[in-house]
């Protein structure tokens, strides 16, 4: 399944590049949403996929039982999912703020606002 | 924005007390079992959006009754203020501390600086989304 | 306690609008409270250290990177504790009168009381990188003492110019402690202290040291970085009296006394500080001499005496390093005064110009005796402590065992130069005609004489009966500094002998300079004024300049304002570079073994794909949005199909939220057009494919090999004995990597203060008209 895996991270990186190469500024925001999940699933899947054997502890025992799936890239995965959404709600806003101040979505026409 | 859907009002009034009741039984058994200060301000969150969607901005915020900005900051502070008693008792800063506290009847109720920076999670979380989503639906208005 | 004593200076500043409400203008005899407080705790310290004891208290702070709050008293440290909390003590009380009533004053004690605990905390600290810590502290703190008027822009350039002068040299400081850290292995003043190892015979000895060097020369305002030391009287008086005499401009001065018995032994460290203290203690000299505005002159003699210092280390006999505790104290004794007393001049005159003041001793008798007395410690006269610092240091110049002429010149023109500046600085402004200042002048308040009064009287009392101060803490110091047992001896009278002679001349030949400064000071004021066009000041500037220039530059020709050739640019250099170490470590390796999954699995790959390429393809925002949330659902289903429950829940929950702060935002943007020439578009699918393969492979290759055993058995393993909890990702999340979550919040609060901020500043923009 990892193998499979990683060809759908991979086609997930080719679009949301693909996105974020585009001089639309919503494509710009979608490749983002893309780019984030494509991370995620990244790291989720290289550390191994475990079936039914979430890294709890059972009541009354003080070690798990058996293999369990790595914690570790789970915890990595969950700051970056909440992070992701904020980085990408600031991104939102900045282009829409950007957006009404120079009046275009074309990327392209944005280079010189700053002057 | 604010709709005007019947089913929508009553339902966001039934729902929102379960789900802010649900979040915080996430936050509290989030150390043992699914769930934890992300997950739960993010239910939190949930309920005060549908809320908002519902009843617009103005009445969330006074359903809140705090600024959002508030939220957030107390979050933050109660992250901060979790690192802070190792240093009284020596050990190092970030040192997890652990208290029992004998319930009346069967049970101890555990207490720790580590559930204290979980509710410094749930709380920044919440205030961090209310933010979003207040002054984004105010700037609609 | 010793951290108590340390951090209630920090503790105190937060209390201090507070109490600013309840004591008005008392402010300063109540907050003054604090530092006497601390030098009478300090002071109970002394007859354990004059013992010869090393107390050493030891706290815990980031023991994972070697970092620790260990305190350290010895001697060295002692004497400069006492000193920051002793003269604090005054230099508080006289703040509140020489500031009473300016709307900032809460400001002032808020950062002067946090200089005052940064500084304890510099020469308290034994771990090194605390010190560095407390040392950038003090840096900061004075920044923003010597911008306190922040409107006034000519304040703002010289604070920054300080700034960057010490933070400049403070990081090639901290470079100078790693590599000290590398060399001796320990992260601990007291440590490399007592280790008899033979730092200097090390390979990297010469870079440590001169790393060292050049940052306590930027903080001690050594030849060439001594510019901006004069510019930091832009700040309020007893700024300048409390960081730029009598405490900070000492911390480099402390940190090569600290070093000293563990450095010396090059040729390499003593004659750099001979060399550019000789060289210090003459420029400070000559230009406090030809300066006119009393603050100027007394900063300029201020300079002379951290050349003094600088060069008495490295000449580094055991009367040396005598004469350079005997000059430490006495420099912040006088020095302290004398600034004060400069204050309660300019207070009540309203100027601060020597030339436009004269026979004041009338109108302020008090202050004028005062003076009187200081400035005879500043000009090295008896009975006072000045003198005798200043008697040992021509004898252990004398005595040098390198250079001892060309030294002996240096400090016999310097001490003839301070004695005429003595004489600027007393006779000028109070005797001679009366002349009329802007302000008509009258005896300053108590609050403001009170502090150079006890300080003078110090002075005097070490002067006359030199063995108290020697028998309760110097000999100690000396100790600390020299690094091992000494006994000094000190007497206002040593007989008839060389170094009484030299005083003796200097007195003559600076008196009679000083009765010729009328005549010279507009051609010396001329000649430093074309010299200045050259000096390190003008390399300062120039440098400045550069830095915008480059800048500008660089941004010309990197950031031409298209964003998607960065973007391109971006991706092909980092997908390029990992592609070629995959490829050259590794190779390519494909593998199309799909066996060993489920055919539901098979499924929401299948979603997930056909999502992914819809939000890519399709002309609707709409559908584009949508298809990006089934993506996001598909996510989840996979985290919780592989038993990641956690990350299931969270992430449908933000998949939610997204859906629905894109439709609040992005439905007031344009629909999609296509702007790109197909042309355009060939070459971006191109380098996106590029990429994703590269993404591929690499995955492939990590599954494949495994460099590093995981390190997640230790999480699994501790979670419930160490941590007390079940949920293993939860337990990583808030107690193991407890440091990485609290930044994550505090991102979180950045990016909502950021689109608060970005909404808000929108709805003023339109209440313009």
């Amino acid at each position: 399944m990892e193998t499979l895996m990683a060809y759908v991270v991979g086609l997930l990186f080719t679009a949301s590049i693909y996105m974020m190469l585009r001089r639309s500024i919503v494509k710009l925001v979608i490749g983002l949403i893309i780019l984030s999940n494509a991370a995620n699933l990244l790291i989720f899947v290289v550390a191994g996929l475990t079936r039914g054997a979430p890294p709890l502890i059972p009541d009354g025992a003080s070690e798990v039982v058996g293999a369990v799936a790595d914690p570790l890239p789970q915890a990595l995965i969950l700051t970056a999912i909440v992070i992701a959404f904020s980085v990408l709600a600031f991104a939102v806003v900045l282009i829409r703020r950007a957006y009404e101040v120079v009046g275009t979505d074309d990327l392209d026409k944005m280079k010189d606002t700053d002057t | 924005m604010k709709t005007n859907t019947l089913i929508l009002h009553t339902a966001a009034l039934a729902i929102m007390p379960l789900q802010l009741m649900f979040s915080v039984f996430l936050l509290l058994r989030g150390h043992d079992e699914p769930g934890g200060g992300f997950i739960g301000g993010l239910v939190a969150a949930s309920a005060f959006v549908l809320y908002a969607f519902a009843f617009g901005a103005e009445s969330t915020r006074q359903l809140l009754r705090v600024s959002p900005r508030d939220i957030l900051a107390a979050g933050l502070l109660f992250g901060l203020a979790s690192t802070i008693p190792a240093f009284w008792t020596g050990q190092a800063m970030l040192t997890a501390l652990w208290w029992e506290v004998p319930l009346p009847g069967e049970g101890y109720l555990k207490l720790s600086t580590v559930l204290i920076f979980d509710i410094g999670v749930y709380l920044a979380v919440l205030g961090t989304l209310m933010t979003f989503v207040i002054s984004l639906m105010e700037s609609e208005e | 306690m010793m951290l108590l004593a340390v951090l209630s200076g920090f503790l105190l500043a937060v209390a201090v609008p507070t109490l600013y409400r309840v004591a008005g203008k008392h402010i300063g005899w109540v907050l003054a409270l604090l530092p006497a407080l601390l030098t009478a705790y300090f002071a109970s310290l002394i007859p354990a250290v004059s013992d010869g004891e090393t107390l050493l208290i030891r706290n815990q702070w980031m023991p994972g990177l070697g970092v620790s709050l260990d305190f350290m008293v010895d001697g060295l440290a002692l004497v400069f504790a006492l000193l920051i909390s002793g003269i604090g003590t005054f230099i508080l009380i006289y703040a509140g009168s020489y500031l009473q009533g300016h709307k900032d004053l809460g400001r002032f004690y808020v950062t002067m009381l946090s200089f005052m605990a940064s500084m304890l905390g510099l020469v308290l600290s034994d771990n090194l990188i605390t010190f560095f810590v407390f040392w950038e502290l003090t840096s900061i703190t004075s920044y923003m003492l010597i911008g306190f008027n922040h409107e006034d822009a000519e304040a703002r350039k010289c604070a920054l110019q300080g700034l960057f002068v010490t933070a400049g040299g403070g990081l090639v400081l901290m470079a100078g402690l790693i590599l000290l850290i590398f060399i001796t292995g320990s992260y601990s003043f007291s440590e490399i202290l007592a280790s008899d190892l033979a730092i200097h015979d090390h390979g990297y000895y010469t870079a440590a040291a001169v790393c060292i060097l050049i940052g306590a020369f930027t903080k001690s305002a050594q030849v060439p970085f001594h510019f901006w030391l004069p510019n930091a009287m832009a700040a309020p008086t007893p700024v300048s009296a409390y960081l730029h005499s009598a405490t900070m401009v000492k911390a480099g001065v402390y940190l090569l006394a600290r070093l000293n018995s563990s450095m010396d032994g090059d040729a390499l460290w003593s004659n750099s500080l001979m060399f550019f203290g000789a060289a210090t203690m003459l420029t400070g000299a000559y230009l406090a001499f030809s300066s006119t505005g009393i603050k100027k002159v007394l900063a300029y003699s201020t300079v002379m005496a951290l050349g003094t210092l600088t060069m008495l280390i490295g000449v580094g006999t055991e009367k040396a390093i005598i004469a350079f505790v005997c000059v430490l104290v006495a420099h912040s004794l006088y020095k302290g005064a004398l600034f004060m007393l400069a204050g309660a001049l300019d207070h009540e005159t309203g100027t601060k110009d020597i030339t436009k003041m004269g026979g004041l001793w009338r109108s302020m008798p008090r202050t004028a005796a005062i003076t009187g007395l200081a400035a005879l410690s500043l000009a090295g006269l008896p009975p006072l402590f000045g003198f005798v610092a200043k008697e040992l240091m021509f004898e252990s110049v004398i005595n040098s065992p390198g250079w001892p002429w060309a030294l002996l010149t240096a400090a016999v023109a310097s001490s003839i130069l301070v004695v005429a500046v003595a004489g600027l600085v007393f006779l000028k402004p109070f005797f001679g005609p009366v002349r009329t200042t802007p302000k008509q002048p009258h005896d300053a308040p108590v609050a403001m004489l009170i502090g150079p009064a006890v300080l003078t009287l110090l002075a005097l009392i070490f002067g006359v009966a030199p063995f108290l101060p020697a028998t309760f803490v110097l000999d100690a110091t000396v100790s600390s500094v020299y690094g091992s047992g000494v006994e000094t001896a000190l007497a206002l009278w040593h007989g008839v002998n060389v170094p009484l002679m030299l005083s003796g001349a200097s007195l003559l030949a600076g008196s009679l300079l000083f009765v010729t400064w009328q005549r010279l000071h507009s051609t010396l004021y001329a000649v430093n004024t074309a010299a200045s066009r050259f000096g390190p000041e003008a390399g300062y500037f120039r440098f400045m300049l550069g830095i915008t220039q480059v800048a500008s530059w660089q941004t010309r020709v990197l950031q031409n304002g298209v964003l998607g050739i960065y973007l391109l640019i971006l991706v092909l250099v980092t997908f390029g570079l990992t592609g070629y170490t995959l490829f050259t470590r590794h190779g390519f390796q494909l593998d199309f073994d799909f066996s060993n999954g489920y055919f539901y699995e098979f499924g929401i790959a299948l979603l997930i794909v056909a999502a992914t390429i819809f939000a890519s393809v399709t002309r609707s925002r709409l559908g584009s949005v949508a298809s990006v949330g089934v993506l996001g659902f598909g996510v989840a289903l996979i985290f919780i199909h592989f038993s990641a429950p956690d990350l299931g829940i969270t992430q449908l929950l933000v998949e939610t939220l997204t859906v629905i702060l894109l439709v609040l935002v992005l439905f007031k943007l344009p629909p999609f057009v296509n702007l790109s020439s197909p042309w355009e578009r060939y070459r971006d699918l191109a380098v996106a494919v590029f990429a994703g393969a590269i993404m591929t492979l690499l995955m492939l290759a990590v599954l494949d090999i495994q460099y590093f055993d995981s390190i997640s058995s230790y999480y699994i393993e501790n979670s419930y004995g160490l941590a007390f909890g079940k949920n293993i990702v939860n337990v990583i999340l808030v107690d193991f990597r407890q440091l990485d979550t609290l930044g994550e919040i505090f991102v979180l609060g950045l990016a909502a203060m950021g689109v608060y901020s970005m909404v808000k500043l929108r709805a003023e923009d339109q209440h313009k008209p």
